[in-house]
């Protein structure tokens, strides 16, 4: 019966893994990693440096082999049907690379051709690809003298040039200047909505990367502990019991701390320069505002901590690191 | 069918990569100055060898090539010599570099097989070689019948061009070590060091080791009867050690093809002497005695080649 279950859930899942394990040696790189990603949805794979996201795209790619459990994209095996795989996959490698003596033209013709492109396709595509990466000027030029934002949109057109259902993302917006973020962002979200591809990206600028996602997994240590849209990530840590909230008001008195602290549910507060940092047992947002309008307090500035991706990130990044130390003690 | 179109745009790739590299040019350098120095020996040492009677007349055409002035050696010590250089130029950032460049991870998440990519590394390469290495042996040749005016025999040109495939082989050889030691080192700088490492032990100190370890095991020094019934031992101990160099197993085969008076590679007693006419090998005997050193040069390549390939296949590429 689960055995039928499971079939049917990993046919609507475009990426699916099951208990994936990578280890090196004693270290375990990825620990039963249990993954599902929807057609046409984008999904980031968010977590530290040395989490085990490369080391998870490299397995679903076929790239390195699991130590154990197995990893489906589209119904095909990951590592036995490698070539498959590729043929529908792109993947755009952290810091890509490109020949440096030809020009990104000619390196993507190159790709096209090992892709089995051949002559007006394949120039045709180019052109569409250039254009649609905003790098008609530069084609021409050798890849050499390209800059870092205009090497990653070239490695966009790249992965682009086999017409992939699904595109691996391995950290695409490092070391890459805001403006050049926001274009990138937002030809992800291009390629996952009117294309209709999925995506799976993997980071660990976390602000980047909330705006595109449509579900997220957070991943330490290699496991991911929460996976959801932000908003339930939001409601698994708020689960936790303690809400976190921001305000500032004017004019700001003992008066306005007293009446923040006399308030129902609040277990704490602290004062950061001009902030009150309030913990508290459910969220008191409403009944902190009219309390204090009521005194005459103007709110200048009043935010819920916790559904911002940060503090959720940090937040399990804290658990676990937690979680660690009681295990050693 | 992929897979042999596949090869086609990765063997192109690579050669255009290659012809339109600096390395190109030191490359090409390289060779002009093998070749001209080689004819330049010839030029000035073929005429005072023949007045001084200390070569014979016949195959003169191949003695353009074997043939050394004063100081400057003959075309084909410069070869051996030389040849692995170029060989080790080629090959020893075809792995490491593209995968510094981060365009290796690239290429292996393409829909091909990833033998595919270190199989038409070492084509590529060895198909420039193999260019090259004509040109240069045949540019020579013509130069030398311009200016001597020699007719070569229908013999004489089947030994350079059998000559000419033992040079592909053996720089194919060093290639082979090349790619051998850019795949297992991440740094192009390492690989070419040890590279250069093999090559100066196969070309200096395998001839030393082997004298001392012939000496130590057949000790020839001092007048006793000992000493004389050892020389043969030594002397046949001493070459199977040299054997082991790639270097001496190509200046051997070199000098047996081009020069057909070499009747023998081993050492012989006077008793196998009694008896013989001295004579030309036809070139049939020539390939006869030859013909383990071409097994073994060609099994020296395979091997390196399949150490590559191995370790290549079960690398995990991640990114730079």
């Amino acid at each position: 019966m689960d055995i039928l279950k499971d079939v049917d859930n990993s046919d609507k899942m475009v990426i699916h893994t099951h208990n994936l394990t990578k280890k090196y040696g004693d270290f375990v790189a990825v620990d039963n990693l249990n993954l599902d990603v929807k057609k046409g949805e984008v999904f980031g794979l968010l977590g530290p440096n040395g989490a085990g996201k490369t080391t998870t795209t490299l397995m679903l790619l076929g790239l390195t082999e699991p130590t154990g459990g197995r990893a489906k994209i589209a119904g095909f095996d990951c590592i036995r049907n490698s070539i498959k795989i590729k043929s529908i996959v792109g993947y755009l490698p952290d810091n890509v690379g490109f020949y440096g003596n030809m020009t990104g033209r000619e390196n993507l013709r190159f790709m096209g051709r090992i892709n089995g492109l051949d002559g007006d396709e394949l120039e045709e595509r180019i052109n569409k690809l250039i254009e649609r990466v905003n790098l008609v000027d530069a084609a021409d030029k050798r890849t050499s003298t390209y800059s870092r934002g205009m090497r990653q949109r070239l490695g966009i057109a790249d992965v682009l040039m086999k017409d992939p259902q699904i595109i691996i993302m391995d950290e695409p917006t490092l070391g890459i200047d805001p403006e050049g973020v926001r274009e990138l962002m937002f030809l992800i979200r291009d390629l996952a909505e009117v294309d209709g591809r999925t995506i799976l990206l993997s980071s660990h600028q976390l602000y980047q990367v909330q705006k595109v996602c449509d579900r997220m997994g957070i991943f330490v240590h290699g496991k991911m502990i929460a996976c959801g849209s932000l908003e339930e990530l939001g409601s698994q840590i708020n689960t936790d019991g303690v809400n976190t909230t921001e305000i500032s008001v004017y004019p700001d008195n003992i008066k306005a701390q007293s009446i923040i602290k006399d308030l129902d549910g609040v277990l704490e507060v602290q004062k950061d320069s001009d902030k009150y940092i309030i913990r508290s047992a459910y969220d008191i947002r409403r009944n902190l505002s009219s309390s204090l309008i009521k005194e005459g307090y103007t709110i200048m500035h009043l935010r819920q901590a916790n559904s911002d991706l940060d503090e959720i990130y940090r937040k399990y990044f804290e658990k676990e690191a937690g979680n660690d130390e009681s295990k050693r003690s | 069918m992929m897979r042999a179109n596949v090869r086609k745009v990765l063997f192109q790739k690579e050669t255009s990569d290659f012809i339109n590299s600096k390395k190109m040019i030191l490359f090409e350098v390289l060779f002009f100055l093998i070749t001209i120095s080689g004819l330049y020996a010839a030029m000035s040492g073929i005429k005072d060898a023949l007045d001084a009677q200390t070569i014979s007349q016949d195959f003169l055409f191949l003695k353009l090539f074997t043939t050394s002035a004063n100081s400057i050696p003959s075309y084909t010590s410069l070869v051996a010599l030389m040849g692995p250089f170029l060989g080790i130029l080629m090959g020893f950032d075809a792995v490491n570099s593209e995968r510094s460049e981060g365009t290796l991870n690239r290429l292996v998440s393409q829909p091909i097989y990833r033998d595919n990519i270190i199989i038409s590394k070492f084509e590529a390469n060895l198909f420039i070689v193999g260019c090259m290495v004509m040109a240069s042996g045949l540019f020579t040749g013509a130069f030398g019948l311009l200016t001597t005016g020699l007719i070569p025999s229908v013999e004489e040109v089947a030994r350079l061009l059998l000559y000419l495939a033992f040079c592909i082989i053996y720089i194919g050889f060093w290639l082979a070590v090349a790619i051998l030691f850019s795949t297992v080192c991440k740094h192009a700088a390492t690989s070419a060091l040890s590279c250069i490492a093999l090559w100066l032990f196969c070309a200096i100190f395998v001839s030393l080791l082997a004298g001392i370890i012939a000496d130590a095991i057949y000790p020839v020094s001092g007048n006793d009867m000992m000493a004389a019934m050892n020389q043969l031992g030594n002397a046949t101990l001493n070459a199977g050690i040299n054997r082991i160099s790639p270097y001496y197993l190509f200046s051997e085969a070199a000098n047996t093809l081009m020069n057909p008076a070499a009747r023998t590679i081993n050492a012989v007693t006077m008793t196998q002497l009694v008896g013989a006419i001295s004579g030309n090998l036809s070139l049939g005997q020539s390939v006869l005695l030859v013909w383990p050193h071409l097994t073994a040069m060609i099994a020296l390549l395979l091997i390196a080649f399949a150490i590559s390939y191995i370790s290549f296949m079960r690398q995990e590429i991640r990114s730079r």
